[in-house]
């Protein structure tokens, strides 16, 4: 007997959008506001833990065909690359830096070398996370 | 670097190069290589003896090792250190010599390492006599026990070899770190390891509260090494080794170093009554003890053995009594105590030479007729009549007989413990008696094991049916090394002033500085003709009671006294090492149980323990409510369920709802964050504590069926009281320092942040530009602590080691 639990997976294909529009919007609210890549991270793999929820493991490997480990190898190497480049011009490691750029559509907009240092542990986390937790569910034996 | 440091370096430049002998020239016995180490610097050092009646001159050369510690490899050769080398080089050569032919079978024994091991100790005895720093004197005297240790158990494959080797590892190398750490006051009382430099300063160690520990630990040492009661023990035990190896350690060299380390104080320590009734009292104890134990023993080597103890104390005794010289004046080069430290060097030179004889030839019987038990020997003396000649001017010699150096000495000790029987210093007058008294009738037990060693084996009925070989006369190779010793033994005996003003007298004078006039000599005059004095009368008693003992030998050999052979100090020494094997074991099984719940109980115990008491004695308890800011009804309410539920955990029968308990409570301290205004916080707790039910309800679906049945904690009383106490130290802590630091208040850190986040960063969460910016390295890290620990989960539940496989 199967059954198929229909409305938990409508709700979700809504709910995990919503939830991961807002960790987008949390991480890059981070500077200002609360939020930042850890719970950005956090709230983007509760998204995903959902989704693997609500549908089982194999359909959503084949959605989300990522390696998390990769993921989390990537996200050290973002983090740790922000704070080398600054080595390259005499500043100590992770040294940030920031200022005030025009640009199209945002105008005038902050861009500082803190956000792909912190994209790094926002894609540890999600790698964690999700690794963490697949491989313990996968684990059969 | 000069001749003389090579003179103690050339024998472990030797050793690097005996495998290398021993490989490439097999049909030659290796010994052939050895033999003119020794016998070369022994003519070297011959030449530094004066001759003529001329003073000894002391030659000093010095070779920095660790300066900046004041550690310098000071070579200095005076009387005292120029007879031991020359008794070192000199006997070594001999030894070298006879073990090529004890050790013939070059096909099957490991020569190489013989040789190897007996060049080291060589070098490191000559290295412990010829040093004049305390810290090289040690490193010596530590390889001596070492290579001793080495050449005990050469033959490995015998357990009681290894057994002796451990012994006497276990109590000299005990007594070398007594040493050390004696040596290492004397440092500290005078700022010099250098042994001539703290003999100046003198006065400043008498003056010293460390005097008397300083002392008592080196004569541990010395007392260890030199086998002195109840440290004994180990020699009879070290018999097991090649008897070239007795002979030479354990009758003429590596047993004295405790004397020569004794003599060598003397300066600094005698004239001091402890110094004097310490080393008396245990040198004359071990005489007695070593000549009436010897009587008992069956096997030559354990007599040999029993009589090196006895005849080590004596000589200990002698230094003893002679340290009583400091007191008096000397008049025309002797006084009353000189004679006794004049017989202990005269019997020390006797002793090497009769002791290195017997020994080698208790070898030769050993090797010519498989067996060394005098139940089994006997009638020998027709069979082997150069080495039954041999024996026999030793055993005489041993026994105090005219016309041989050892009635020489013995008439000179006799006359030392007279002397110092009358002494008026140190209260001796009290029982200074007793000191020819025990003297006397240890003589008589030593006459008697002579007897016993000679006649047991040479004369009676000759039993070939006991015996593994047929019993023949040795090679004339083995013989030459105890004949040479024989012939000094004979030769001392008819010229004892042969030796007198080349080598005693300057002995004496580095025994004893300072008592004589610049240019003085000691008065050192030996003959066998003294007039019908005491001491003649006493060897005469000694001659007449040891010879009654021994032919009632039947009656006393009979009884249980003579049937036990081991000395009774063993069971100690035996017990003692099982007893602290099943100690430590009984100690490590109440401690190191294996179960992960004592181990946590121990590190609380320890926490409350120790914070608690520091709180107490530090006076630190203080709780202070005034500047705690005003509590909202809502932070009740958070804090009552927040202990509720808490409360609520250890009573939960389920795993399950254990878990969501927990849940509750991470929950409620994400709430705890938002009244406290700490959005970021929060934020991440409630995702985190999500996360987190999600594994542990993954990780509790996945354990094991057996496992499955409903949990309940049991109750222990103990872990109740534990688990109090450490609420309560933390909370007081906690308290504490928030008093302290209202009283003390330091301006935190966070004003720079609050004021500088925008302007530096560029942010205005602040918490966030602490994480990125300000402290970016600890986030860092902290994701690579993440990215580690999910790749552990993985291997740990992906990679499963197979059974039996390494990890």
């Amino acid at each position: 007997m199967r059954n198929t639990p229909v409305q938990l997976h409508v709700i979700t294909r809504i709910v995990a959008f919503i939830i991961l529009a807002f960790s987008v919007f949390l991480f890059f609210a981070g500077h200002n506001n609360p939020g930042g890549g850890f719970i950005g991270g956090l709230m983007s793999a509760s998204a995903l833990v959902l989704l693997y929820l609500s549908f089982d493991l194999k359909t959503i490997k084949r959605v989300i065909p990522f390696n998390y480990a990769k993921v989390i190898a990537s996200g050290l190497l973002l983090a740790i690359l922000t704070g080398i480049v600054g080595m390259f011009f005499g500043f100590p490691f992770l040294t940030q830096f920031f200022d005030y750029f025009p640009l199209p559509i945002l105008g005038e907009t902050e861009l500082t070398t803190a956000l792909p240092f912190d994209l790094g542990i926002y894609l540890v986390v999600v790698g964690f996370t999700l690794l963490v937790i697949l491989t313990v569910a996968e684990d059969d034996n | 670097m000069s001749t003389l440091h090579f003179v103690a370096l050339a024998p472990f430049i030797m050793a690097i190069f005996v495998p290398f002998l021993y490989h490439k020239f097999r049909h030659i016995h290796t010994g052939w290589f050895i033999l003119p180490i020794p016998l070369l610097l022994f003519i070297y050092l011959i030449q530094y003896l004066p001759l003529g009646g001329a003073a000894m001159e002391t030659v000093e050369r010095s070779v920095p090792w660790v300066p900046s510690l004041n550690i310098h490899f000071t070579v200095f050769l005076d009387g005292l250190s120029l007879l031991f080398a020359l008794l070192i080089t000199g006997i070594g050569t001999l030894v070298v010599l006879y073990s090529i032919y004890y050790i013939a079978n070059k096909k099957e024994e490991p020569l190489n390492n013989f040789y190897v091991y007996l060049m080291m100790f060589m070098g490191a005895m000559l290295g412990v006599v010829l040093s004049d720093n305390l810290i090289v004197i040690y490193v010596f005297w530590e390889l001596t026990s070492l290579a001793s240790s080495l050449l005990i158990a050469y033959w490995f494959h015998k357990e009681k070899s290894r057994y002796g080797a451990q012994k006497s590892m276990l109590i000299t190398v005990t007594g070398g770190f007594a040493m050390l750490a004696g040596f290492t006051l004397l440092y500290m009382m005078t700022g010099t390891f250098s042994i001539r430099e703290i003999i100046s300063y003198g006065d400043v160690i008498v003056s010293s509260p460390l005097f008397l520990p300083a002392m008592i630990l080196i004569l541990l040492g010395a007392f260890t090494k030199s086998a002195q009661f109840p440290f004994h023990i180990w020699l009879p035990d070290a018999m097991e080794a090649p008897t070239p190896v007795s002979a030479y350690l354990h009758s003429a060299t590596m047993v004295k170093a405790g004397i020569y380390l004794v003599a060598r104080f003397t300066p600094v320590f005698g004239g001091q009554p402890e110094w004097f009734w310490i080393i008396t009292s245990f040198g004359l104890f071990t005489l007695l003890w070593g000549s009436v134990s010897a009587v008992r023993q069956k096997d030559l080597k354990g007599i040999l053995a029993f009589s090196t103890i006895s005849q080590l104390g004596l000589i200990m005794s002698l230094l003893g009594l002679g340290s009583a010289a400091f007191h008096y004046e000397v008049v025309d080069g002797q006084s009353l105590y000189t004679v006794a430290v004049l017989a202990a060097v005269l019997h020390l030179i006797n002793h090497a030479t009769f002791k290195g004889s017997l020994f080698m030839v208790v070898g030769i019987i050993d090797h010519e007729t498989g067996t060394r038990d005098i139940r089994k020997l006997g009638g020998l003396m027709t069979i082997m009549p150069i080495t039954f000649t041999i024996s026999l001017i030793g055993v005489a010699s041993m026994a105090g007989l005219p016309p041989f150096n050892g009635f020489l000495s013995k008439e000179m000790f006799f006359t030392g413990t007279l002397n110092s029987a009358t002494l008026d210093v140190f209260n001796v007058q009290t029982i200074g008696f007793i000191f020819p008294i025990v003297a006397w009738i240890a003589s008589i037990f030593t006459f008697v094991y002579c007897m016993i060693m000679l006649f047991r084996t040479f004369t009676g009925n000759h039993q070939p049916e006991k015996l593994e070989k047929e019993a023949h006369e040795a090679p004339m190779g083995m013989l030459i090394s105890p004949i040479v010793l024989a012939s000094l033994v004979i030769v001392f005996g008819f010229f004892p002033n042969l030796l007198a003003y080349t080598i005693i007298a300057p002995t004496m004078q580095s025994i004893l500085p300072g008592l004589l006039e610049p240019g003085e000599q000691f008065y050192v005059n030996v003959y066998h003709w003294h007039g019908l004095n005491t001491e003649l009368f006493m060897t005469m008693g000694v001659v007449f009671f040891g010879a009654m003992i021994f032919l009632n030998a039947r009656k006393w050999q009979e009884t249980a006294f003579y049937l036990k052979e081991r000395d009774p100090l063993n069971w100690f020494y035996d017990n003692g090492l099982v007893g602290l094997i099943k100690g430590s074991t009984a100690v490590n099984n109440v401690q190191m149980t294996g179960k992960l719940r004592d181990y946590f109980s121990f590190m609380f115990i320890f926490l409350v323990v120790v914070t608690g008491y520091m709180l107490w004695q530090r006076d630190a308890i203080a709780i202070d409510f005034a500047n705690t800011a005003e509590i909202s009804p809502y932070m009740y309410l958070i804090s009552l369920s927040l202990i509720l539920s808490t409360l609520v955990v250890p009573f939960l029968s389920k795993r399950i709802s254990a878990i969501i308990v927990v849940g509750v409570i991470g929950f409620l301290v994400a709430l705890l964050f938002v009244v406290f205004r700490a959005p970021d916080l929060a934020l991440t707790q409630l995702l985190v504590e999500t996360v987190m039910v999600v594994l542990f309800l993954l990780v509790f679906y996945h354990l094991p069926e057996l496992r499955k049945e409903s949990f309940k904690p049991a109750f222990k009383i103990s872990n109740l009281i534990i688990s109090i106490g450490v609420g309560l130290v933390v909370t007081l802590t906690a308290l504490s320092a928030h008093a302290f630091s209202a009283a003390n208040p330091i301006s935190p850190i966070s004003d720079y942040f609050v004021e500088n986040a925008y302007a530096l960063a560029g942010g205005n969460n602040i918490v966030n530009v602490i994480l990125v910016d300000f402290r970016g390295l600890d986030t860092l890290l902290e994701v690579l602590v993440l990215g580690i620990v999910g790749l552990a989960v993985v291997v740990l539940i992906k990679f499963k080691s197979q059974k039996g496989e390494d990890v």
